[in-house]
């Protein structure tokens, strides 16, 4: 059969739902259309969107059902339709996320030591836990100097659409 | 923004503080945009750990199923017809009857005495009775790679033996005072793990209490040095290390994963005496732990029909493995039939003991023979139809022929015991008690409510909370520890934290894909956990290298499964191209891969990392083929499916030609071979010409001389990848 034209035609709405439903497979263990309720946010981000916790809240309690930390698949598939088709929360690009780390970065001095990066993430906005920050550093800061040069880390780790 | 400047002092006050206060603004939003962005790289990494996770998984339990539908056919052809003397030694192989030996005769037929330790022997020296220095001389020579001599290990395994068979089926410890209770999960021969836990811990002794959780072989390569290792233990503080029995625990099922193979390479002479002690040893193991009435210890978990206290009574040494029921009470009838499934002996007090129920298969009798049919055949009852009864008839003929069997059934209608009340009940008894056995060892947990069989594991079942809730209010338990499941962490609380997954073998999947974790539990009975990763380098590697590192072993896994079923994607790629365009569209790829494998994968997602050749979002599934083809292979088989079928069924042939290799030899005849092809073919439904068996034979006969070596002949048809690094 010549779906594959047909997918092309078929609407939008197809699309996302396939691609939602793959995504939230995946977290899927027990192959029974169900979901942790914790991994909503992950799968949120894996569909390209950059929610705020309070975001990611939000959608928890539109679609957990009724308090017993699981998701249905029949239930997140509407609501997560809809953050997509309204672009709820866009993708942050380069640029702006290197404007973020200069704003930081007050000497600009072209990166940003530990301490600094410690003090930021772990006090301001929504702020990250231990055990993130740890892995964060680990996984961006140069192993010597436990400095982070940002425009390096950038442009190796920028989200990349059609994933 | 800065303000301009030469403005007066004190405006500039205001202007500074303005500025401060945008700048604290802009920092905030910058850290918000910075974190939102780091979580959804970490995000991405854990999606791709989960689907290297799901990639080994399943394929580790689509081997597991594998492993029981291979079993179960033995036991189908077993119970249905009668062997040659020449065949008796095949079949009675695959169920080897030690119990009939009674424990006079057991103690001679295990006799160490007689192995004399030659001058020339560099490894430890055991002295019994056992005590902790003996073992902990033991653990630092197993550190130092040394091998115990073969006397030793009998001596050990039968001072073990003679000790389990006192034991009661449910350990029952309590954490008087302040004794803190240490709780290992799956070790599957990662001796580094065992030390590593030992170096964080501290040994086992009556101040530091140990219980291991079951399936302590298979998969590592030091499952009997680890095995020797708690043996030891148990042996001098028997009152405070504990043993539960796994489903790997199971002679069975060690063919395939690894045990027996280990078994029979270390000890070339007295492997199989070995083997046969463990798999006394194994049976008398304990099912489960239970620490201060309140907390439940198995190695699989629980169903919905979990009693505790049947599982106290259940006689646990008649459940040799826990694949089968233990064997048939024996009714008696013509004598001529008994030859491989002798008297069981074992079962003496047991009201049936000595007698054989026979089934019938009698065009009149198929309510008879679904009753046989039923209890043996596989772990979930199959559904049957009642008219089978003479298609059964048929069928049995068929594989025999088909297996090079060629006897006729003549002796098999028999139908007067099956009216035998007693035989009936005690059967059913036997069900009953053999499902709570299986349930304990292979069952998983699931997160909705309810009790369903765990088809894909192929025993067991998967049992939601309100099972959870159920089981322990019935036992007025609080918490219930089982293992049985990798976990990345090491352990995992479900159904609201009542139940607790602990798994000890870290790096399982490959280097880095998991850690290892061990409980400690005081008098609060509240579980406390140490979490650890064998091997230097794989702790320094970042998240993101470990991801990718293990990604791509597991990648290379599913291409392998992938290459072996490579004539049934074709076919089934193209029945969604009738006209034959080469391409197909996505959708059509992920369902036709699926339906071929099995493996419930997320194939949408997989499909970056499998198929390079998409054009307009359609695959070209001829050329894709081609890529994936991966082997290297020195010899020319004109018959490609045979290969394939080789190739798909690596560790089934490996498990019957174990089987087969009565003397552990290593070396088949090629009337074995054949057979086992037959075997084999019949297993999978297939047919096999024997002019390709004997071509097939001839070729990988490297020696000429008319005998096999099994693994030479496995070794020649592994898959090779060529990109793998070692």
């Amino acid at each position: 059969m010549t779906e594959g034209a047909d997918d092309a035609v078929v609407s939008e709405d197809n699309l996302l739902h396939k691609k939602i439903t793959d995504a939230f497979q995946v977290f899927d263990t027990n192959n029974n259309s169900s979901v942790d309720v914790k991994d909503t946010g992950t799968i949120m981000y894996s569909l390209g969107c950059f929610p705020s916790q309070k975001d990611i809240g939000e959608l928890k309690a539109e679609v957990e059902d009724n308090n017993t930390g699981i998701v249905f698949l029949d239930k997140f598939v509407p609501a997560m339709t809809k953050v997509l088709q309204e672009n709820k929360f866009p993708p942050i690009s380069e640029d702006v996320l290197l404007q973020a780390f200069e704003v930081l970065d007050r000497e600009q001095k072209g990166y940003l030591d530990s301490e600094e990066m410690i003090e930021y993430m772990t006090k301001e906005g929504d702020a990250f836990t231990e055990e993130e920050m740890t892995e964060m550093l680990s996984a961006l800061a140069d192993n010597e100097e436990k400095f982070i040069y940002y425009k390096d880390v950038i442009s190796e780790l920028v989200f990349e659409p059609g994933m | 923004m800065g303000c301009g400047l030469g403005k007066p002092k004190q405006q500039l006050k205001k202007c500074e503080r303005g500025t401060n206060l945008t700048k604290s603004l802009q920092s905030i939003r910058a850290a918000l945009l910075i974190q939102r962005w780091y979580r959804q790289y970490v995000a991405r990494l854990e999606i791709r750990r989960r689907c290297t996770w799901n990639i080994f998984q399943s394929i580790e339990y689509a081997g597991e199923q594998d492993q029981i539908k291979l079993y179960n056919f033995f036991v189908f052809l077993m119970h249905h017809f009668t062997p040659t003397s020449s065949e008796r030694n095949l079949i009675s192989h695959i169920f080897p009857e030690n119990g009939t030996c009674r424990d006079g005769e057991w103690e001679k037929y295990f006799c160490y005495k007689s192995i004399e330790v030659p001058d020339g022997y560099t490894g430890p020296h055991l002295h019994f009775p056992m005590t902790f220095c003996g073992v902990s001389k033991l653990v630092e020579a197993f550190k130092h790679k040394q091998q115990l001599h073969a006397r030793y290990v009998l001596q050990l395994l039968g001072e073990t033996w003679r000790l389990l068979r006192i034991l009661t089926n449910i350990n029952h410890v309590s954490t008087c005072h302040t004794k803190e209770i240490t709780i290992c999960g799956d070790l599957h021969g990662h001796l580094e793990d065992l030390l590593l836990i030992f170096y964080k811990n501290g040994l086992p002794s009556s101040e530091r209490p140990y219980v291991f959780n079951g399936d302590f072989v298979d998969r590592g390569k030091n499952s009997l040095e680890l095995l020797l290792i708690l043996f030891g233990f148990l042996l001098v503080y028997p009152n405070d290390v504990h043993l539960n029995r796994g489903n790997h625990e199971d002679h069975i099922v060690n063919m395939r994963y690894g045990f027996t193979k280990e078994v029979l390479g270390k000890y070339r002479m007295h492997g199989k005496k070995i083997l046969q002690l463990l798999q006394e040893i194994f049976s008398w193991m304990p099912l489960a732990t239970v620490i201060d009435g309140k907390i439940l210890i198995v190695h699989g978990g629980i169903s919905d029909k979990t009693d505790l206290h049947t599982i106290a009574r259940v006689d646990r040494h008649k459940y040799v493995s826990a694949l089968r029921p233990s064997k048939p009470n024996h009714c008696a009838v013509n004598s001529s039939r008994t030859q491989t499934i002798k008297s069981n002996n074992r079962n003496a007090g047991g009201p049936v003991a000595g007698r054989r129920r026979v089934c019938s298969l009698s065009p009149d009798s198929s309510a008879t023979a679904q009753r046989c049919e039923l209890p043996r055949r596989s772990l979930h009852n199959l559904p049957m139809s009642p008219q089978l009864s003479w298609t059964v008839e048929e069928e049995l003929k068929r594989r025999r022929r088909l297996a090079g069997f060629d006897q006729t059934y003549g002796e098999q209608q028999r139908s007067e015991s099956d009216s035998d009340p007693e035989c009936e009940a005690t059967t059913e008894t036997d069900e009953h008690e053999w499902k709570q056995i299986v349930d304990v060892l292979w069952s998983d947990p699931m997160p909705q409510n309810g009790c369903i069989p765990n088809n894909v594991r192929g025993g067991g079942c998967y049992w939601g909370p309100d099972v959870t809730e159920a089981v322990l209010g019935r036992h007025n338990l609080q918490l219930l520890i089982r293992s049985h499941e990798c976990k990345q962490d090491g352990y995992e609380f479900c159904h609201n934290r009542r139940v607790l997954t602990i798994f000890s073998a870290s790096n399982y999947y490959e280097v880095g894909s998991n850690r290892g974790a061990y409980i400690r539990i005081g008098p609060d009975l509240i579980p406390h956990f140490s979490q650890y990763q064998a091997s230097q380098t794989c702790r320094d590697l970042t998240l993101r290298q470990s991801v990718g590192w293990t990604e791509r072993s597991a990648l290379r896994a599913l291409r392998k499964q992938l290459f072996v079923h490579k004539s049934d994607l074709i076919s089934a790629f193209q029945e969604f191209d009738p006209n034959n365009t080469g391409m197909i569209c996505l959708r059509d790829w992920a369902s036709a891969t699926e339906s071929v494998l099995k493996l419930s994968l997320p194939w949408r997602v997989l499909r970056p990392q499998l198929v390079n050749s998409v054009q307009n979002g359609m695959v070209d599934y001829k050329q894709w083929i081609r890529e994936l083809s991966i082997t290297e292979r020195s010899l020319e088989i004109s018959d490609t499916s045979i290969l394939e079928t080789m190739y798909r069924n690596h560790s089934n042939l490996e498990t019957i030609f174990r089987i087969i290799d009565t003397d552990h030899s290593g070396l088949i005849s090629f009337e074995e071979f054949r057979q086992t092809w037959k075997l084999l073919c019949s297993h999978l439904k297939t047919e096999i010409s024997d002019e390709a068996i004997a071509d097939l034979a001839q070729s990988i006969d490297f020696n000429k001389d008319g005998s096999i070596d099994i693994n030479e002949f496995l070794e020649a048809f592994r898959l090779v990848d060529p990109s793998a690094h070692s």
